[in-house]
């Protein structure tokens, strides 16, 4: 059986009694089948001696039984490390940043708590997945939208404390900026609530962020001073009816104003999440492009902007496209798209728009198939689909790794975060995941993730060993930009933390102030962001 | 509070059933009437399969669900091109331990599933439902 690190076996054989008393026998889990569950099943450490394991798993039901776990982890310094549905594959998945953790799964803990149609907010516990969510509104006919990310098996409350984000509108995508309020478990066992949550029967908790005071929310995202075990969320009332439209424009050097117009266009909420792509390249296009522009990208400094337009106009293709996305009444669509339409044709010549069909909600099952469910607040799985076993992808990877930097909102970071990844795939020997046709995600409402997917592999090292210091590499390589990572798996977190050394890095700084002064023992999720507690600091270079 | 998962034994009352057959089976032996043992016996695998259908449901076919947006269903379309149905509801060379290891063990980019995801005891039952046509024969393929 393994023990946790510094722990001895006398206190860890008293400390399992007493976590079995707390949740119960069969809800401790020991033997090595059953913590093998916890491993980052895309983990790009896989079987090599550094992968992050765990030494047993708790399953809590309520958040007195994860504070009675809590009092004794913090009783035998026992380092904890807590999951909501441990579904944060490509960001680490359900395993911890220090081996020999004990996972606090908080699946059992699935209980929606409420949901308001009318001021449009919910309460959830860590386990309720997006399609518990969903199914709860649905079966009760509510009249709110979820927005949830691309694979519907993850958590509202898990994906938010990552920074996680979605498809729909405005900051609802931006899942922690839409949290209102949170219950949190502390390292000593300590319940706390935030917010208007502090305030005994309070009445709007998850409808005004802050109560009183200062603000501490956003400690507990990314971070490691407590387990959170219940949080608000605020909802978009459900909109009558959807359409989109793609804008195309010609010349390659139009993705500038392109991009600002779009900015400008949801930053006065008129339409949803953007979504950019090149009609020459990417999804959607397969095959090589012909053998005399593939010679035009691998001459030095690449195609000039004319060649590249020429290149558009031989395929009769434009050069940037983004689908626009608008949600309301029929006569809101109408009149945003209308809108939409006159400053595009005031501002970027040649432009055009290709209408889709007016949606009504609810969809009938013909609309549900073809529609982009996340688009509309409905959770799946078809994500995966793009990692699977296709046609086009007979042998799929087993899984894979997210670089995520941000990057500004403009066409001009666009094509230099293009050109420099694509430099820095050529210095370090590997085909270039970027083209010059790439576009960034648009999840995010106020900037740019310029994400990428490694491939793991569970039975090739070299690979996995490969990408490694690749993907090292590129934060290196973005941060001397400008650029940083939002999200990461465990065994880049302290890489991505250095990158954000401001002031010799005050930032980290403060949170080991706080860490050591919540946590003294260090017992809560070590090494979260790269966050570590005093015992196991090490030397910042 | 309401609780949402394990939805499908929600107000059906299939844990009192199951109760209520095994007591029903232990009297007929008592009573040495072996004959309704099947019958009974056929009533609980309709429990069985009822909560595999269930939980397969509710785990399984958000990807392995008919129709286009279901990863898994194209992924074994894409693998067997023909030979086995892509659906693994309409598979009939499957095992229960085959249908065990994958959910256990992951395949390609499915991750495997925790204990309180898909409990041993559901994951008995979505064995036997996936399996409830299972047509043995030698050579099967039986990888899910």
């Amino acid at each position: 059986m393994a023990v946790p690190p510094g722990v001895s076996t006398r206190d860890w054989e008293t400390a399992l009694r007493q976590f079995r008393q707390a949740v119960g026998e069969s809800w401790v889990f020991t033997s090595d089948d059953d913590i093998a569950l916890y491993r980052d099943a895309y983990s790009p450490l896989w079987g090599e001696p550094e992968e992050r394991l765990v030494s047993a798993a708790l399953a809590p039901d309520t958040t007195e039984q994860v504070s009675a776990v809590v009092r004794t982890a913090n009783q035998f310094r026992i380092p904890v490390f807590p999951i909501s549905t441990g579904k944060n594959l490509g960001y680490g998945g359900s395993a911890p940043n220090l081996s020999g953790s004990v996972v606090i799964d908080l699946k059992r803990m699935n209980r929606v708590v409420e949901v308001d149609d009318t001021r449009h907010f919910a309460i959830v516990e860590p386990g309720v997945a997006y399609f518990d969510l969903y199914r709860h509104i649905q079966e009760r006919r509510l009249n709110v939208w979820i927005d949830c990310p691309d694979p519907g098996w993850g958590s509202p409350v898990g994906n938010s404390l990552d920074h996680g984000v979605g498809y729909t509108f405005g900051a609802y995508r931006d899942h922690f900026h839409s949290h209102c309020g949170l219950e949190a478990v502390l390292p000593n066992g300590d319940v706390v609530r935030t917010g208007m949550g502090a305030l005994p029967g309070a009445k709007t908790w998850a409808e005004y962020r802050y109560g009183f005071g200062p603000t501490v929310d956003g400690l507990f995202a990314q971070g490691n001073l407590g387990i959170v075990t219940k949080m608000g969320f605020h909802l978009l009332p459900a909109p009558e009816a959807y359409q989109t439209s793609i804008v195309t424009v010609p010349r390659r050097r139009d993705i500038v104003p392109l991009v600002d117009l779009i900015n400008e266009l949801e930053h006065q909420a008129l339409v949803g999440m953007p979504e950019y792509f090149s009609p020459l390249g990417g999804f959607g296009r397969p095959g090589p492009p012909p053998q005399e522009f593939v010679a035009l990208m691998q001459r030095p400094g690449g195609p000039t902007d004319e060649e590249f337009d020429r290149y558009a106009q031989q395929r009769n293709a434009g050069a940037w496209s983004c689908r626009l996305q608008f949600y309301g009444s029929p006569k809101v669509v109408a009149a945003h798209l209308e809108h939409a339409k006159d400053r595009f044709a005031a501002v970027v010549a040649g432009s055009t728009f290709q209408d889709g069909e007016l949606l009504r909600f609810p969809l009938n099952a013909e609309q549900l198939d073809r529609v982009h469910k996340v688009a509309v607040g409905i959770p799946n799985m078809s994500i995966f689909s793009i990692g699977a076993r296709t046609e086009l992808n007979p042998s799929p990877s087993d899984g894979h790794l997210w670089f995520s930097p941000i990057i500004p909102k403009s066409g001009e970071a666009v094509l230099e975060a293009q050109r420099v990844f694509m430099d820095a795939f050529a210095k370090l020997g590997m085909p270039s995941m970027v083209s010059p046709f790439t576009m960034p995600a648009t999840w995010m409402h106020r900037a740019f993730i310029f994400i990428m997917a490694f491939p793991i592999s569970r039975s090739n090292v070299a690979q996995n060993q490969r990408t490694r210091t690749v993907f090292r590499e590129l934060v290196k390589v973005a941060a001397e930009h400008g650029w940083g990572e939002y999200r990461t798996a465990p065994v880049f977190q302290d890489d991505v933390m250095a990158a954000y050394s401001f002031n010799n890095h005050s930032l980290l700084r403060l949170h080991e102030a706080i860490k050591d002064a919540v946590d003294p023992n260090g017992i809560v999720a070590a090494g979260r962001s790269g966050i570590w507690p005093r015992h196991l600091r090490r030397t910042r270079a | 509070m309401k609780l949402v998962g394990r939805w499908w034994t929600v107000g059906r009352g299939s844990s009192l059933a199951s109760v209520a057959a095994a007591v029903w089976v232990a009297l007929l032996y008592i009573a040495g009437v072996p004959a309704y043992v099947e019958v009974t016996s056929a009533r609980q695998n309709d429990a069985t399969l009822q909560k595999g259908n269930g939980a397969y449901q509710y785990w399984c076919a958000t990807c392995h669900g008919r129709g286009p947006g279901h990863p898994g269903t194209v992924a074994l379309t894409a693998k067997y091109k023909g030979a086995l149905p892509g659906l693994l509801e309409e598979r009939t060379d499957l095992t229960p331990q085959t249908v065990r290891f994958a959910v256990r063990r992951g395949t390609s980019i499915m991750p495997f599933f925790r204990k309180t995801e898909v409990s041993d005891a559901d994951l008995d039952a979505i064995a036997q439902y996936l399996t409830r046509r299972a047509v043995p024969r030698a050579g099967q393929l039986n990888q899910p």
